[in-house]
């Protein structure tokens, strides 16, 4: 009964706890998609010029924007998850979001903040597309060791970090930082080798990776890279919450001093976290360097393979606030922007940079806990005080 | 009440909370408590932690808005939406934690928020630091960086800051928990001299002692209310009554001390601290089973990292560590843990404890990775909350759940977690920095019982403590120490005014000496 008692206890306390970051990370993402709205009307002549006659014309100012909004937001909401292949395109931008934000939102519960993963992922992008392009393998061990060669060369080059850090008390924003260009520049230089470059390609452009070296197409765009990351977040979980490593990496996150006091080697834990953290946003590289074809043309390593994945990924650990399962629900939603952002250009001919505004308002919300805190009470308060008058009237 | 705001102010002078209401959630935390401060007395609030006292202030002083009832001062009804207000209102606060910017100098944190425009005039800042300085007799260099200052005299500057304002109610939030034996004694008289000048002063603690040197006045708080008000003659053990509620035993039952064999022996151990600088100079003892070791000493004179350097957090220049015969002299704190030293840090928030785990995750924060809590990588939850429930039962540890946050524990509910960590394991030596500090009466008390009660087992008990009521209750041998170097090893009934004098560095022989003289000079 003790134990039952506990359990209720304790499931109540997380509900509660989490109720506050739901309700927060909700409301961010209306405020984004209003300011979104406001900046769509404001970006489209044809739809604000109508404004100038907001008063002589109401209608036509409000019915102009009203369609050009809603016909945005549709597709965004269609290319996102209306179809299948919506659903399967989101999965598919998702999954690197995932591991990255993963290896963000690890560190940070260490109390590092790894600007690095995009470093971290181009390597191993590099490492897993050589495996790939390289060499000859049966199919399934050609994946499994390109995926690893992947996850060991991420994870060495965030490890290397987390030595530095621990050994001569280099900050890891700084060599993170250092390490983002260190490996931009080495993509860009190996690619004009014989060993990486295409033969008889005078751009910087790889061979192809086959398919035996790729990961397996299951359905449309989704591929089995999703489940891989969503693998990666059930075992960064357990690292966290069940296990003594994410115990000794929560301590020293919460406070060092506490932890070295008990015992805990504090040098020791910022390696092991930077190296894990490594690995999983090299995980991110090699969904990108090992990606099924698309439309049948398989993805070659190229400088921009990777995109701003590394990025990316901080604005999804935040919103993901660190977690496992918000990480897995923030790179969703991020993937889903991303799919639907191309669904929304096409149909109403919004800029695809606008999805990136929406993306960094959401996050803009909700690092800024306070101001929507202060904002949502307003806006209810408003709607009593007008409900209030109505009664009264 | 009816007539209070057309009283003579001759009557009415003084500040009065009428009826303070104060509630966190379902928590009442100040439940309708009335309380005066008149001019020119000081006004003691004695509770135990969690008894609201702080809440309490904290309404006064503009930082909580209160749910009910009433400020009045000088007979006019008060309200503060921040400190500001109350300090328009010649309200002053010294916190327990300073408020002070610790790269700033005194100067400018005396100006700290009061700057006029956009010229600082540090000229005026630092005449005004001196004519306090020399008013209140409260040296402080008005240059000096807060960072480099002691405690004691960041304490002064936070007096001044208040004293700037001219504040005409003064609180003391917890002053002495900080401080050393001396440094409290001059606090006192500072605190006298501001009562005679006609200030009205609140003294917040839990210290019995101290309440009954310096009292003009004492409400006691319990739970939220006010359960008593007693005169400053009032005995320490009713005084202990009313606080804690029931009867409590203030003298510690022991039985002597049977030594057995010698389990922590230190040689010639020279310790330097992170700046490099020597701070513990060649020192030797040791401690056998059994048995209770006191280290005495002014705050500062190399008892912190004597303690850290056993732990094995600290750089050993040169010496032997050797526990139960093994050499530990340059073990990690892992190690040192393992082979059965259980450490009780000074500084609990910051060393001791993770305000942001579990009360159950810090009950196992130094053996979380070993059977029975975890095999192999794999922690068993199960195992930990058990071990949790285990000790909150034994450890009288008061939280409705051990999965709550262990910020939500009070500070003695805190400690009596971090003891019940050490003890629950099989320990052969246990050193213990100040386990009584900033904790309450009734926690203390048991404290207290569960150390002699280890020392009982065989475990032999090194204890760091700078409060000279502490020493005398617990220790068997008291070992005193001076600028890292031993002054003496003596018995715990030595004199007090003898222990004090080795504390400035003085052999027991001569400080024998010269107390012999005082009192034959005071007696002739």
């Amino acid at each position: 009964m003790m134990a039952e008692t506990l359990r209720t206890s304790r499931v109540r306390e997380w509900a509660r706890s989490r109720w506050r970051d739901w309700v927060i990370t909700l409301a961010a993402f209306v405020l984004a998609l209003i300011v979104g709205a406001i900046l769509m009307i404001a970006a489209d002549p044809a739809v604000s010029s109508n404004f100038a006659y907001l008063f002589t014309a109401p209608g036509l100012a409000l019915g102009a924007a009203w369609t050009k909004v809603s016909t945005a937001y549709a597709a965004l909401l269609n290319g996102a998850i209306g179809s299948p292949e919506a659903l399967a395109a989101t999965t598919a931008a998702a999954a690197p979001l995932i591991c990255a934000g993963l290896a963000v939102g690890l560190a940070f519960r260490a109390g590092l903040f790894n600007i690095g993963a995009q470093g971290q992922a181009i390597v191993a992008s590099m490492a897993a597309a050589y495996v790939g392009f390289a060499w000859s393998l049966p199919p399934v061990v050609h994946l499994v060791v390109a995926v690893a060669a992947g996850l060991i060369v991420g994870g060495v080059w965030g490890g290397l970090v987390g030595w530095l850090k621990a050994r001569t008390g280099a900050h890891e924003v700084i060599v993170t930082i250092m390490m983002n260009y260190l490996a931009a520049g080495l993509l860009a230089w190996t690619l004009t080798t014989t060993a990486f470059q295409r033969p008889g390609r005078a751009d910087p452009i790889s061979p192809e990776v086959p398919d035996s070296a790729a990961f397996p197409q299951l359905w449309g765009q989704l591929h089995l890279g999703f489940f891989v990351a969503l693998a990666a977040a059930v075992a960064v979980g357990w690292l966290l919450e069940r296990s003594t490593v994410g115990f000794a990496i929560r301590a020293v996150g919460a406070n060092p001093s506490a932890a070295g006091t008990a015992g805990m080697n504090v040098g020791t834990t910022t390696i092991v976290t930077m190296t894990i953290a490594g690995a999983l946003a090299g995980l991110a590289g090699v969904q990108a360097a090992l990606g099924p074809s698309v439309n049948g043309v398989p993805v070659p390593l190229t400088e921009g393979l990777v995109g701003t994945v590394g990025f990316d990924a901080i604005t999804v650990a935040l919103l993901g606030r660190s977690r496992p399962l918000g990480i897995v629900l923030a790179g969703l939603l991020f993937g889903g922007l991303s799919a639907g952002g191309l669904a929304m250009q096409s149909v109403a001919q919004t800029p695809l940079t606008l999805t990136l505004v929406l993306q960094a308002l959401v996050v803009l919300f909700v690092a800024a806990p306070q101001l929507v805190a202060t904002l949502v009470p307003f806006l209810k308060a408003r709607k009593t005080r007008v409900s209030l008058t109505g009664v009264d009237a | 009440m009816t007539s209070s705001t057309s009283s003579p102010p001759a009557e009415s002078a003084g500040l009065q909370l009428k009826g303070i209401t104060k509630t966190f959630g379902s928590f009442v935390a100040n439940d309708a408590i009335d309380l005066d401060v008149r001019p020119g007395e000081i006004h003691c609030l004695l509770g135990e932690n969690g008894a609201g006292k702080s809440t309490l202030m904290n309404v006064l002083y503009g930082l909580y808005q209160p749910d009910g009832g009433q400020i009045v001062i000088d007979g006019t009804p008060r309200q503060f939406a921040d400190p500001k207000q109350a300090m328009a209102a010649g309200i002053g606060m010294v916190h327990q934690h300073f408020m002070l910017v610790e790269v700033f100098s005194v100067a400018e944190n005396l100006i700290l928020g009061r700057e006029p425009g956009l010229v600082v005039d540090m000229k005026t800042a630092r005449a005004t630091v001196r004519e306090l300085s020399a008013r209140y007799g409260l040296p402080v260099d008005p240059d000096a960086v807060i960072e480099d200052l002691p405690v004691g005299i960041q304490q002064r500057v936070e007096i001044l800051k208040a004293l700037a304002n001219d504040a005409k109610y003064l609180i003391f939030d917890e002053p002495t928990a900080v401080l050393t034996p001396q440094e409290i004694d001059e606090l006192m008289v500072v605190m006298q001299n501001l009562r005679d000048e006609g200030r009205g002063i609140v003294f917040i603690t839990h210290k019995l002692r101290e309440v009954r040197a310096i009292a003009d006045r004492i409400t006691v708080l319990r739970r939220g209310r006010v359960v008593g008000q007693a005169e400053p003659g009032t005995s320490e053990q009713e005084l202990a009554r009313l606080m804690v509620g029931r009867a409590v035993d203030l003298s510690v039952d022991k039985e002597h001390a049977a030594p057995g064999a010698v389990r922590l022996e230190v040689s010639g151990l020279t310790v330097a601290n992170a700046a490099g600088a020597v701070v513990v100079d060649g020192i030797d003892f040791e401690v056998s089973g059994g048995e209770i070791l006191c280290i005495a000493g002014v705050q500062g004179n190399g008892q912190s990292e004597l303690a850290d350097a056993l732990l094995g957090n600290a750089a050993v220049l040169s010496g032997r560590i050797e526990l139960d015969g093994v050499d530990i002299s340059h073990a990690t704190p892992r190690q040192t843990i393992v082979a059965g030293m259980g450490f009780v840090p000074e500084d609990r928030q910051h060393d001791g404890f993770i305000g942001s785990f579990t009360i159950a995750e810090n009950l196992v924060l130094n053996r979380y990775d070993r059977p029975p809590f975890a095999s192999g990588l794999s922690l068993d939850l199960r195992a930990i909350d058990r071990n949790a429930v285990a000790l909150r039962d034994e450890f009288d540890i008061r939280t409705p759940d051990v999965r709550n946050l262990g910020s939500s524990l009070s500070g003695g509910n805190a400690q009596k977690a971090v003891l019940a960590r050490e003890l629950s394991r099989d320990l052969s030596v246990l050193v213990a920095s100040q386990p009584t500090r900033g904790v309450d009466v009734g926690a203390i008390e048991f404290l207290h019982k569960r150390i002699v009660a280890e020392r009982d087992r065989g475990t032999a008990v090194l204890l760091v403590s700078t409060e000279l009521e502490e020493v005398e209750a617990l220790a068997d041998r008291v070992l005193v120490m001076y600028r890292g170097t031993v002054v003496g090893i003596v018995a715990p009934d030595t004199p007090r005014d003898v222990l004090g004098m080795m504390m400035a560095g003085v052999p027991y022989d001569e400080a024998v000496a010269l107390v012999r003289d005082a009192e034959q000079g005071e007696g002739e």
